[in-house]
């Protein structure tokens, strides 16, 4: 309490490494008490990781953690509650099995004569929940509550901490409308007792309503801190995908004219397909030779949406038409059949298999579908190979090299390559060009434009917005796991256009 | 506010629906209770039948025999009580059992003290566990690999001290095998089944009211969520297996009170019996869920089984099993029917 102007937390070039990647790379934060502040960046950002080295499950690399202006070294989270630092996160970390008054004061329990206390527990957990406007029977097992009451309940321990940080690791992505108030209103009473708080979310009408600064991360990196009124949504969500791929228009024009094919029945036509938190219920229509591209930030929805048009997760509502013809979507068989091809965003873990040869990579699909019993032919597999090799244009030493050994752009063509030689009549691929050089990328879209040409009908999820323009027929844009918009790309279009759409579209 | 907690009003008074609202209300909030009240349940079903066909089953020191007879296996199931709640398993408990009591009655044909043999049993089977928490905790592996490995191991220094039987002719551990404690109504109790029920006891009062205890919950029902909310689940974990062993030690201890001897294969197959007797007395395989009180149930519930085919006389003693494994299936599945919807 010597001076206002000393910061609650302030964390400055931390710098974490994880075998292979640099989560963090000098980022940092400042925490004045009594501020509701934002953490913002998209998936895989690094808010997680900044998190949890403020509340010491990780240990940084590099750079300096202050509280109350002293530094300090955090050494687990026990430690950070020791500096009054207490932590909310996301999937609610408490024990379901527990009364909400031991889940409150576990580690300090209020004890009596004959050890811990049971009645002065419950008293001291009631109290605390009146104080904060909660009824509550502290007594109950908190797995009888709904996930909503049990993120109030994990505030409440912080609130027995004393904490004067308080972090809050998307609090509100499981709740609904009115358990958000409630959470907010807890949030604004804490602030007003000068607690620090730091809000991390993907909802951004949120942080313009609780938050008066923000951080930005990207890659890691810190973009800046700025205040609600000198950055809108627009230039937010713009900071957050940053200035990317903003070389390829150099590289290549538009993929094709912008004029969406004449008017054919749809060869895919899904209704209220949604799936609990996964994606809200959409329709989604697919002509033969259309390329619909889907648009949103990393974490809205994108891949959730087409995992459930392939069976890959299982929809709770909704249906999936192809040809007319309804789809069993339980598991990705009939998608399969139907001819539907599905090329995964991560492509370590769920596509190619690194240590088998390109040859059989390519294969493998088209082996899985005729069968074990039947191989095929070894002069027939060879034609197949070197014709896709050729037309994939994949750099390789030889057909037999393992495809572990091949760049990240060679690789992704490979995968193309396996779905492309089932002949597929839908082809929906997640993230096809991430991580692969310009060049590789430039070809992979070539491929896919061609292979629209040729009557395939094509679902193009990415990030990369001038991409998603330059191919698509049709953009889908999702924001916070909706369907919020479909737009024509009929050369009107433009990458600010549909940014306006993932900031504020549908909003309301 | 209100209204985010509190349960959805009545439905109007019909009959049948007051009825079903009463007993709503009655298993609200007291869902954990369930499996203990009915292993209860059991044991005095078990009880019933007993007494409707045998004269002289409802005897008061036939009932006390039950305890007599278990002591050991109570005071086993104790311990696995602690690792099971913790969200382990124990494999060990047997062979520990087996070790401590070749460990007295060595010591004691050695020549030692009686009252310097006891404590260094002990303290072998809680070293023996603590070894196998620390294992268990920090190099990650499998309870059920870590104390597997510990059975073999602590079975094998059995053989070490004697591939033969070890007489216990030790004067004052006959005359603790001998000592009754009376009790009205001219019954009475072993010296064994006052220890077990004072170590159930001070099980109970170590899971309830120390921060130990309620840690062993917490780990139980989400080890990752101990770990954030700040509990040393280190501390908790090794502890658990530590409190096992030395649980293990003293049923060895009691064994050989009722045994009078120390023998390598004493209690083979002895830890199991202990899990199935958790586990029929309602506590959950998972973690989390369970209480001492119902692990003594389970073992009493076990003994009664036995006691019945002693008064059939006729049947196969195999028949315990049978009723054993018919019980334990049943157990499992009503936990599985009671289980918490996990939140998705």
């Amino acid at each position: 309490m010597d001076t206002a102007a000393e910061p609650a937390v302030h964390m400055s070039g931390i710098v974490k490494d994880f075998p292979g990647v640099r989560a963090l790379d000098g980022a940092g934060l400042r925490l004045e008490p009594g501020e509701v502040h934002a953490l913002l960046g998209e998936n895989g950002a690094g808010k997680s990781t900044l998190i949890k080295v403020l509340t010491g499950v990780h240990r940084p690399d590099a750079g300096s953690i202050e509280v109350d202006g002293r530094p300090v070294s955090v050494n687990g989270p026990q430690d950070a509650e020791r500096h009054g630092i207490a932590t909310v996160y996301q999937e609610v970390n408490l024990c379901p099995n527990l009364s909400v008054a031991e889940n409150v004061l576990l580690g300090r329990e209020p004890r009596g004569r004959f050890g811990i206390s049971p009645r002065r527990m419950n008293r001291r957990a009631a109290e605390l929940a009146a104080g904060m406007g909660l009824d509550l029977d502290v007594t109950r097992a908190l797995g009888e509550y709904p996930i909503a009451v049990q993120q109030l309940v994990a505030i409440l321990r912080a609130v027995d901490l004393d904490a004067r940080v308080l972090v809050l690791d998307e609090p509100t992505s499981s709740l609904d409308r009115d358990e958000v108030r409630i959470l907010f209103d807890l949030v604004e009473r804490l602030r007003s007792r000068g607690v620090a708080i730091l809000f991390v979310t993907h909802f951004l009408d949120q942080v313009y309503e609780l938050c008066r600064r923000m951080t930005v991360l990207r890659n890691g990196r810190p973009v800046g801190t700025f205040t609600t009124d000198e950055l809108d949504q627009r230039g937010l969500v713009g900071l957050m995908l940053g200035e990317q791929a903003g070389e390829l228009d150099r590289v290549e024009g538009r993929a094709h004219d912008g004029a969406p094919p004449p008017d054919a029945p749809p060869l895919l036509h899904a209704r209220g397909l949604g799936r609990k938190g996964g994606v809200a219920p959409y329709d989604l229509d697919v002509a033969p030779g259309q390329i619909v591209g889907l648009a949103g930030l990393l974490g809205s929805g994108r891949t959730e949406a087409v995992r459930l048009l392939f069976g890959a997760d299982r929809p709770d509502s909704g249906s999936v038409e192809v040809d007319g013809r309804l789809l069993s979507l339980r598991t990705p068989r009939a998608p399969i059949g139907a001819g539907l091809a599905y090329c995964s965003e991560d492509r370590k873990a769920e596509g190619l298999v690194a240590d088998l040869s390109v040859a059989d990579n390519l294969l493998l699909a088209m082996q899985a579908a005729r069968g074990w019993m039947r191989p095929m032919p070894r002069k027939a597999r060879a034609e197949l190979v070197e014709r896709y090799i050729s037309a994939l244009r994949i750099r390789t030493a030889s057909p037999d090299t393992p495809v572990g050994a091949l760049s990240g752009g060679n690789q992704q063509k490979v995968l193309l390559g396996r779905w492309l030689i089932m002949r597929p009549r839908l082809l929906i691929l997640d993230e096809p060009t991430r991580g692969i050089d310009i060049g590789a990328k430039a070809e992979v879209q070539r491929l896919v434009a061609a292979e629209a040409e040729e009557g395939t009908a094509v679902l193009f999820v990415s990030s990369e917005l001038e991409e998603v323009l330059r191919l698509s027929h049709r953009v889908v844009v999702l924001r916070d796991r909706r369907v919020v918009s479909t737009l024509d790309n009929d050369g009107g279009l433009d990458v600010d256009g549909v940014l306006a759409e993932i900031a504020e579209g549908g909003a309301r | 506010m209100t209204g985010l907690s509190t349960p959805p009003p009545p439905p109007p008074p019909t009959p049948l629906a007051s009825a079903a609202a009463r007993v709503r209300a009655l298993v609200d909030g007291r869902r954990r209770f369930i499996p203990v009240a009915v292993s209860g349940l059991v044991l005095v079903l078990l009880f019933a039948v007993g007494s409707v066909r045998y004269t002289g089953f409802l005897e008061p020191q036939v009932m006390l025999n039950l305890l007599v007879n278990n002591s050991f296996l109570i005071v086993l199931a104790v311990g696995v009580t602690f690792v099971i709640l913790a969200g382990g398993i124990d494999l060990s408990t047997g062979s520990v059992l087996a070790l401590s009591a070749m460990i007295c009655a060595w010591l004691l044909r050695e020549g030692w003290p009686p009252l310097l043999v006891i404590p260094v049993a002990l303290l072998a089977g809680a070293a023996i566990g603590f070894l196998q928490g620390c294992i268990i905790h920090f190099y990650g592996v499998q309870p059920f690999i870590a104390t597997l490995g510990g059975m073999f191991f602590a079975r094998g220094l059995c053989y070490l001290i004697s591939t033969e039987s070890i007489p216990i002719t030790d004067p004052l551990f006959g005359a603790l095998a001998q000592a009754r404690v009376p009790l009205p109504g001219g019954t009475s109790l072993s010296l064994g089944a006052v220890v077990a029920l004072a170590a159930a006891a001070a099980a109970a009062f170590v899971l309830h009211r120390t921060r130990f205890g309620r840690s062993v919950y917490a780990v139980g029902g989400s080890e990752s969520s101990a770990m954030l909310m700040g509990l040393s689940v280190g501390r908790v974990k090794v502890g658990v297996y530590t409190v096992s062993g030395f649980c293990a030690a003293l049923g060895g201890v009691l064994y050989t009170l009722y045994i009078a001897s120390g023998n390598s294969l004493h209690g083979l197959g002895m830890e199991l019996d202990a899990i199935a007797a958790v586990v029929i007395g309602g506590t959950l395989l998972t973690g989390g869920f369970g209480y001492v009180l119902g692990s003594v149930v389970g073992v009493l519930t076990l003994g009664t089984i036995q006691t019945i085919l002693v008064f059939e006389g006729t049947l196969s003693s195999w028949w315990s099993r049978i009723v054993a494994g018919v019980l334990l299936l049943v157990f499992i599945l009503l936990q599985r029917a009671l289980a918490p919807r996990t939140v998705k």
